[in-house]
């Protein structure tokens, strides 16, 4: 598992630990970050396969494969999973290899606690999946777990659910206040905020995003945990409290949540697309501020997940314009990676590849987005598979090409050597068409008033859903070439040089490939400033 | 100040803000239930209503008043309001009951909660006297007319004609022979 390789420190004659503890015990913002994107990567993988039993029981109509009841937990367990699991992670793992790289630090600024915060996670999941082999099954409400149904009518794992997201919560907090910490106090001399990299500051804004609205999780699923156990009544209209008052508690975290799973990735995409078309990237300042801005705006807009509960006209009114307007900033910097392309000197290699499809794809989500912000519409398209092809796009083709992007940018760095590019330009291409296939008809389906979460569906819907699941397994079985990728890579090819990519700009192409183990251990001294 | 004095520093803010946030997350339980009562923008219609001043009866208009009744899920108890709808004038009293009956044969608690459509009017539609005020206990095979007096508000917009009065009757037995228990 050795993807860094200790050599020529003159102020260390020690290298990494060998063996197992190693990875217990590390305090290295580089192992920590491959230990979180290891993990990430299986997370995927698990999450992956539920979502192929789940297309696989949607290929055709009727019930053939698995019991409702099962279908259930494999999709509340598919959302949980992919979300905390494989996304949140890959983000913070890419955070922990480069952020300190970035900035010119020696590490993160609490390398113990962020240990911890990494091994919290193997510990909760394991928890979670084990609910799979409980008595009356994994949690089967839906990844946004609604009360009461989660509450009066979950199965008894529940509380464990309750665990994991308590743990997973931990986690994230303790590893954002290390992100922020690390980017407000240990940048080399001489950068200012508004010379750090892009990925940089979303990361920083990201962490505060965190900060702000994980202890509000913790919040609704504590007052799930007491309704359960201890008879109070946050959520049942018996005991004088409202089921409302939960979508609304939990959808103040869940909106910037899922903007938390996206601004790193638009911090991946700003420092591939201007290395690729050796252009810097247009605009540097309206980026700060549009990510800022989108950040700011993802707390006042939660409702919009509400449309149908039954709330006052006005408050219908208000969360549709709040809405409507995330996409100003959002557009702001799509143009704004368009420009950066504009007249430059492209190649396309594979991380160019997913950078590009990246911009492309996660703005037909947006789209759909603005589709479902307009009320009246959203009456129609509220779970339905409108709402499941919007949130896939943002999320695959958005977060998860964004990752995959970074990996295949930074693999050079991380082990010095270069990754198969025909292979990985097999990955995406084959990637690009799954993910298509699998999630653009579920438009058409939605459109055509396909629920979301039923195992079963009315014949007018059977073809696209069909086509679906084909491009489903398509793009499953496609990571597998990723993982094969990786994996070469890591154990050897040809030799990274330190910049790796001709056109690359920052500090971490400054240090040679693979990193070494401890990085400026001394602060570097900055390249004369670009703007 | 030190590496080590300002990531104490920042690290007790941000553990600080995180704290907060948790508080934030359960003070929004009162703060909604503070929202809604003052925009009564969920359809309930508070506590039993005391006349501050008196209200002037609005001869000139007339408001229907419809009255519901709901069972919750396995609530098994007969349910029904005496009269469906009624015509009333703006600032006077009126009466109604509601019909209630135990058809199990062991004793059970129930209580009845209210709902206004639309819910903008909940805010304009006073109880004085609601059998939704307290828990209902009823022996096995007991009946019971249960008493409401609710005077609308003059103040109620022009454009609301009609006044929808639900109540869903929930099955509290367990609950509160459990509270009971635990004291």
């Amino acid at each position: 598992m050795s993807a860094v390789i200790e050599n020529h420190h003159d102020d260390h004659d020690h290298g990494p630990d060998k063996g197992l503890m190693r990875w217990v015990l590390t305090t290295n913002h580089k192992d920590i970050g491959s230990l979180y994107l290891w993990f990430s990567f299986a997370m995927f993988l698990v999450g992956g396969c539920m979502a192929l039993v789940i297309r696989a029981e949607l290929f055709q109509p009727g019930l053939q494969l698995v019991a409702p009841e099962f279908f259930n937990q494999m999709t509340t367990m598919h959302g949980l999973i992919m979300v905390f699991g494989a996304v949140m992670p890959a983000f913070v793992g890419l955070a922990n290899w480069l952020v300190p790289m970035m900035i010119g630090a020696p590490d993160m600024a609490l390398p113990r606690m962020n240990n911890y915060s990494f091994w919290i996670l193997p510990f909760a999941f394991g928890m979670l999946i084990s609910t799979l082999f409980m008595e009356g099954g994994a949690p089967n409400f839906g990844w946004t777990f609604y009360a009461p149904l989660s509450t009066e009518y979950a199965p008894p794992s529940v509380t464990y659910f309750i665990f994991a997201v308590h743990l997973m919560g931990i986690s994230s907090i303790m590893g954002s206040i290390n992100v922020i910490v690390t980017i407000l106090n240990m940048r080399a001399p001489g950068m200012r905020l508004m010379d750090m990299p892009l990925f940089v500051w979303t990361w920083l804004i990201t962490a505060y995003l965190l900060i702000a609205v994980m202890p509000v999780l913790a919040g609704v699923v504590t007052m799930m945990l007491m309704d359960i156990h201890f008879g109070t009544a946050f959520f049942s209209a018996a005991g004088g409290g409202d089921p409302v008052l939960f979508q609304h508690v939990f959808w103040f975290f869940g909106h910037p949540e899922v903007y938390i799973m996206i601004l790193p990735a638009f911090g991946i995409v700003s420092a591939i697309i201007p290395t690729f078309a050796r252009k810097k990237l247009f605009g540097y300042d309206s980026m700060v501020y549009a990510t800022a801005s989108i950040a700011f705006l993802s707390f006042i807009v939660w409702a919009h997940h509400m449309f149908t509960v039954g709330m006052p006209i006005a408050g219908e009114l208000y969360f549709m314009y709040a809405t409507m307007l995330i996409a100003v900033p959002t557009g702001v910097k799509v143009f704004n990676w368009i420009a950066t392309m504009w007249k430059g000197s492209m190649t396309f290699e594979t991380p160019m590849l997913f950078a590009i499809a990246f911009v492309i794809l996660f703005t037909i989500g947006g789209f759909s987005g603005l589709m479902l912000s307009i009320v009246p519409a959203d009456f129609q398209y509220h779970d339905t598979y409108f709402v499941v092809a919007h949130f896939h796009y943002v999320l695959v083709p958005g977060s998860i090409f964004s990752i995959m992007a970074a990996a295949y940018y930074w693999l050079p760095k991380w082990t010095g050597n270069m990754y198969d590019e025909t292979l990985g330009k097999t990955h995406f291409w084959l990637s690009f068409i799954g993910v298509n296939v699998t999630f653009f008809p579920q438009h058409f389906i939605g459109l055509a008033g396909m629920p979301r979460r039923y195992p079963d569906y009315a014949l007018q819907f059977a073809d696209w859903n069909m086509v679906s699941s084909v491009g489903a397994y398509i793009f499953g079985f496609s990571q597998l070439l990723f993982l094969f990728i990786v994996i070469k890579t890591i154990r050897g090819g040809k030799k990274a040089s330190d910049e790796v990519w001709d056109g690359a700009e920052g500090l971490e192409w400054t240090i040679p490939s693979p990193a070494p183990y401890h990085t400026f251990s001394t602060p570097p001294a900055l390249p004369a400033r670009a703007h | 100040m030190t590496m080590k004095e300002a990531t104490t520093f920042a690290t007790a803010k941000l553990a600080g803000i995180a704290v907060a946030m948790f508080a934030f997350g359960f003070a929004l339980v009162p703060l909604y239930e503070i929202y809604c009562q003052v925009t009564g923008a969920n359809g309930k219609t508070g506590d039993q209503y005391q006349a501050t001043e008196q209200l002037i009866i609005d001869e000139s208009r007339e408001v229907t008043v419809q009255f519901l009744a709901n069972n919750n899920a396995n609530m098994p108890w007969q349910f029904r309001p005496s009269v469906r709808t009624m015509k009333v004038v703006p600032g006077k009293m009126y009466e109604t009951t509601f019909f209630a009956g135990n058809i199990t044969r062991d004793s059970m608690i129930g209580q009845a909660v209210p709902s206004v459509a639309p819910f903008h009017a909940a805010e304009y539609f006073h109880k004085t006297e609601c059998f939704c005020f307290e828990q209902q206990e009823l022996a096995g095979g007991d009946q019971i007319d249960m008493p409401l007096r609710f005077i609308v508000d003059p103040q109620l917009p022009d454009t609301v004609k009609t006044l929808t009065l639900s109540y869903t009757l929930f099955d509290v037995t367990e609950a509160v022979r459990a509270s009971i228990a635990a004291e």
